[in-house]
């Protein structure tokens, strides 16, 4: 398919990259492609200059902070999540999740800071690095901020990397014994979810959050005041989760009505809770 | 601060050959591939990165050339479809795959082939299973998969 036309810069430094981004108007950062250039295709949207993260290697690595969060680069790719020592001995899980988003070749080039900025509500990482309690760190011309989950997904293609900012990093704290599942129904084995739920259960704390229900990921905080207690057997977590379903207006569309999103919210929190208190060390 | 351009000199090698060609910065990979280098194994199927038909070999990793710039790939070493027998010899891959009568239409073979090729490269003697997860970005709309899955089994000798 023929794209509108645009311009390209590729920096080298994410100094360079913040003030190509900064001094011309619809500059877009271009991590992946494996949304970008879809929508560019589909012309759903046209920037003007596309400003490319490969050569961004700082932007690539995966490492641990003096504190000893996880700290992954915005341009690692899922196939390195999936094959990274680091995230094997902080956070599996999110080997694990990046090892069920579309395909080889998807997970081969697309990255998580890709996946995040986009903040596609059926996208795999938005709601569980919200579950982790993961914090974001953007750097702009004026500097460099951190924020959390909850302040960072705003909407549908909509975060907190405003105009002439870049995602450089996400956080995650370490397991540090806490148990992390993940659940929901996606249309194929490795589709696109419909619903999905994530969770961490730390201790007698528990973070739930629903995905593919709002614009961005909702807390399922009833359910984790409920939870605190550290009681997690069945019955306990069922009744838990009661109610969830009621508290959310989801969409209707060709996959699912809202009223089936409801119930599907629902079992989906059971399994993501259920499976988390089982890991827990 | 490196200013934006519309085309861009692109140096890549392509199947062992070194190419340096100016493109503009809209043209996908796969018509670079297909349209610039003449190199029509690589197949354009859905154009939005559901079907693997362009599926290609970009520094080792299988990727979908219809979701990538060619700019993307300065520097890069690819390899399509037509690489794979460069010297005249089928693989032991495309031996099997006529063997076992993995193709019908034949579109989506080259994407098939490279992401099995991948595949191949990583985990020599794979199973059925890896073979599975392998190909799910490729779309065969003839074959219903089961030859194609024994005919990359049988490469490793699991079969
Ligand atoms: C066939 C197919 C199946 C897929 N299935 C799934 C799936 O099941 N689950 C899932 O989660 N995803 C899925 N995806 C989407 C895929 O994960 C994308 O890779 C991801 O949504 C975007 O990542 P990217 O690196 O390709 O980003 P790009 O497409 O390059 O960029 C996406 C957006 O983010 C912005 N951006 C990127 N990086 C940064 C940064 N560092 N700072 C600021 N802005 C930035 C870009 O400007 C752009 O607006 C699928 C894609 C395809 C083609
Ligand atoms: S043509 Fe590229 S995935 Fe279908
Ligand atoms: S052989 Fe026809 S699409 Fe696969």
């Amino acid at each position: 398919m023929l794209l509108r036309e645009v311009e390209y810069a590729r920096p080298a430094t994410i100094e360079e990259a913040i003030s190509v981004l900064a001094a011309y108007e619809g500059a877009r950062p271009l991590a992946g492609g494996q949304t970008l250039v879809n929508v560019m295709k589909a012309r759903a949207a046209a920037p003007d200059v596309l400003v490319d993260l490969a050569d961004l290697d700082e932007l690539r690595t995966i490492g641990f902070s003096a504190e000893g969060m996880l700290e992954i680069g915005a341009m690692v790719t899922y196939a390195q999540l999936m094959g990274s020592s680091e995230v094997d001995v902080a956070r599996a899980i999110l080997a694990e999740v990046a090892a069920t988003i579309g395909d080889v070749q998807v997970r081969n080039r697309g990255t998580v800071g890709g996946n995040v900025c986009v903040s596609d509500p059926t996208n795999h990482l938005p709601v569980l690095l919200a579950a982790l309690d993961a914090t974001f760190t953007i750097r702009g011309q004026r500097g460099e901020r951190s924020v959390s989950a909850d302040e960072f997904f705003l909407g549908v293609y909509m975060t907190a990397v405003g105009e002439g900012e870049l995602l450089t990093k996400v956080n995650v704290p370490p397991s540090a014994g806490a148990g992390d599942g993940f659940a929901g129904l996606t249309i194929g084995v490795h589709g696109t979810y419909v619903v999905n739920a994530a969770a961490t259960v730390f201790g007698d704390m528990a973070r739930v959050a629903i995905g593919c229900v709002a614009a961005s990921p909702v807390r399922a905080t009833t359910m984790e005041e409920r939870l605190a207690g550290g009681d997690y057997s069945d019955d306990t977590v069922r009744a838990a989760a009661e109610g969830l379903g009621a508290s959310l207006d989801p969409p209707s569309d060709v996959h699912g009505s809202g009223e089936y999103r409801r119930h599907l919210a629902e079992v989906s929190a059971v399994r993501a809770v259920l499976q988390a208190a089982a890991r827990r060390k | 601060m490196a200013a934006p351009v519309t085309s861009r000199t692109v140096t890549l090698e392509i199947n062992g050959e070194q190419v340096e060609l100016e493109v503009p910065v809209r043209r996908l990979l796969v018509h670079f591939i297909r349209d610039d280098l003449g190199l029509t194994g690589t197949h354009i199927g859905c154009d939005t990165g559901n079907c693997g038909a362009c599926t290609v070999h970009v520094d080792g990793e299988a990727v979908k050339s219809c979701m990538m710039l060619a700019v993307q790939a300065d520097g890069a070493k690819i390899s399509t479809v037509e690489g794979l027998a460069a010297d005249g010899e089928l693989t032991a891959l495309q031996r099997s795959f006529n063997e076992h009568h993995a193709l019908q239409c034949g579109y989506c073979t080259p994407g098939m082939l490279m992401s099995a090729t991948a595949l191949l490269a990583r985990n020599p003697h794979p199973l059925e299973e890896d073979v599975r997860v392998a190909i799910q970005g490729n779309i065969c709309r003839c074959t219903g998969y089961v030859n194609i899955v024994e005919a990359v089994v049988a490469v490793g000798g699991n079969a």
